[in-house]
């Protein structure tokens, strides 16, 4: 019933591209061999499908590339996907400090010659009310985590997205506070769910989804899941996230999908599926009810939103 | 140039100019055009249209005061009629396919979040207005009480603006706009009263 990718795909196009990127000099070029060398990728649905909820169908690549909220490009939705052309997501490195044993920077091709990429497509459920299906590329967030080797007084993880307002022209203007943050309790973060995602459709993660890597939450809002990612900080106290500085009343440090809970702006009962013509109810953690229910046995979530 | 002879030859060009965009947005939807999320889409540019009719209106009485723009105001009535088409068009999406008819839901919605609340009650002050536009119904209401009853249109630009502002949900840029031209409209036409004594004695 569930869209939980648990198996693993050996990702053959996926790693073979990783290479060759590895091997190409201009970083210009990236685009132009992103779009045509694997253009026949998203032509085998069947890996993805495989995973699929019956009541749950694929959303197609445009929809998922031309339909974001990515702030740092522009506040509409189109906005992303039109003004993302000059970010370089390579090269790339993330810093990982604060309640660590050792503080370090890791360059992006050293993390993933560490992990293993695997398929998992998750619903995603804005707090706006719209939800897609997506087929991510990635790895579990825990990985990395123990790479960072936090200490046991870590009890919050805090991610913070890039901030280069010269390729990213939504951030030159003070619409938010950037940069943008996030931040995730330690139980959430270790979650075998949650994700660091480095594509989608067997594709690079495009600019305008939060390229070069990105977290992936699924049961909690969209705006959990934290777009280009270059700094993970590790915490004995809550941290500040951007949407909850911003307006408190309506957006809390927890987000999870919760039908119950309304928004002052967006009935949280229902949602439009992208693709879809009528409004289908929200499921309780967006459906993963029974990977993370047990998170919040304690919690009010009336009270922690 | 200006004469009303002239604005009111203007009027059939601008009729179908008003129009167009309903048509086409129209057209979009029912050919799949209209983007990913089709549905809100139509309904945020049915909305921004009819904002910024209300505001056109509300400009054309400020305009009509400058002596060689006098005649404008003969625009003011098609203006603001379309303005009510485009609210009505709006609010049509929002309860139809937005909501599929779940009127139970839409009345919750109505009344919780403080948006549509504005929206809903700028809606309403609409329609005295709209149907209250003929020649014939000054005429039996009387010149003073049928503007009185169009004051109404300030309410109206005021809760729209906000009903836009309260949506946004970072930057404000536009709405805010929206609301400072209104403002500034509202106060031309206090410091008019003010300064026009000699008539009120």
């Amino acid at each position: 019933m569930k869209i939980l990718g648990s198996e693993i795909t050996p990702y053959k196009t996926y790693l073979n591209r990783r290479k060759f990127i590895k091997g190409s000099l201009a970083s210009t070029m990236l685009a132009t061999v992103t779009s045509s060398a694997f253009a026949n990728h998203d032509s085998d649905l069947s890996i993805y499908t495989k995973n699929l909820n019956e009541n749950d169908k694929l959303n197609s690549y445009e929809e998922i590339t031309t339909y974001n909220n990515f702030y740092e490009f522009g506040t509409h939705k189109k906005h992303p996907h039109l003004n993302s052309g000059n970010f370089k997501p390579r090269p790339w490195t993330i810093k990982i400090d604060g309640l660590v044993k050792k503080p370090q920077t890791f360059d992006l091709e050293k993390i993933l010659s560490n992990v293993t990429i695997e398929d998992r497509v998750y619903r995603l459920r804005c707090v706006e009310a719209w939800s897609m299906v997506i087929p991510w590329q990635g790895f579990q967030l825990s990985e990395l985590i123990k790479m960072a080797e936090p200490l046991s007084s870590a009890k919050y993880v805090q991610f913070v997205t890039v901030f280069r307002p010269e390729e990213m022209p939504g951030q030159q203007k003070r619409t938010i506070i950037w940069p943008y943050r996030e931040g995730l309790r330690m139980d959430e973060a270790m979650n075998p769910l949650t994700i660091l995602a480095t594509g989608l459709y067997g594709h690079e993660m495009p600019n305008q989804n939060g390229a070069p890597i990105r977290l992936v939450v699924p049961w909690k809002y969209g705006f959990k899941s934290i777009k280009s990612i270059v700094e993970i900080r590790f915490l004995d106290t809550q941290p500040e996230t951007s949407w909850e500085t911003l307006a408190p009343w309506e957006y809390g440090f927890y987000a999870n999908v919760n039908p119950n809970v309304n928004h002052p702006r967006w009935s949280q009962g229902t949602e439009r599926r992208i693709g879809e013509f009528k409004r289908r109810e929200t499921l309780m953690f967006n459906g993963y009810e029974e990977e993370v229910a047990h998170l919040y046995k304690d919690l009010d979530l009336t009270k922690f939103y | 140039m200006f004469s009303t002879k002239n604005f009111n030859r203007s009027k059939p060009v601008l009729f179908i100019l008003i129009l167009f965009p309903s048509l086409l947005w129209a057209y979009q939807f029912v050919t799949g055009n209209l983007g990913v999320n089709p549905i809100e889409k139509l309904m945020d540019e049915l909305g921004l249209m009819a904002l910024r009719l209300i505001i056109i209106t509300l400009m054309i009485t400020t305009l009509s005061n400058i002596k060689p723009l006098k005649s404008i105001v003969v625009l003011r009535r098609m203006i603001g009629l379309f303005a009510f088409y485009y609210v009505c068009l709006h609010f049509s999406t929002y309860i139809v396919l937005d909501h599929f008819l779940d009127i139970q839901f839409i009345i919750q919605d109505i009344i919780k979040r403080p948006f549509i609340t504005f929206g809903f009650i700028s809606f309403l002050f609409l329609i005295p207005l709209a149907s209250t536009s003929t020649n014939n119904m000054i005429k039996r209401l009387g010149f003073k009480l049928w503007k009185k009853i169009h004051y109404l249109i300030y309410p109206v630009a005021i809760l729209a603006s906000m009903h836009f502002y309260v949506l946004v949900r970072a930057d404000k840029t536009e709405p805010v706009i929206y609301m400072g031209i209104i403002i500034l409209l509202l106060l031309h036409r206090i410091f008019k009263r003010l300064t026009r004594p000699q008539l009120a004695q």
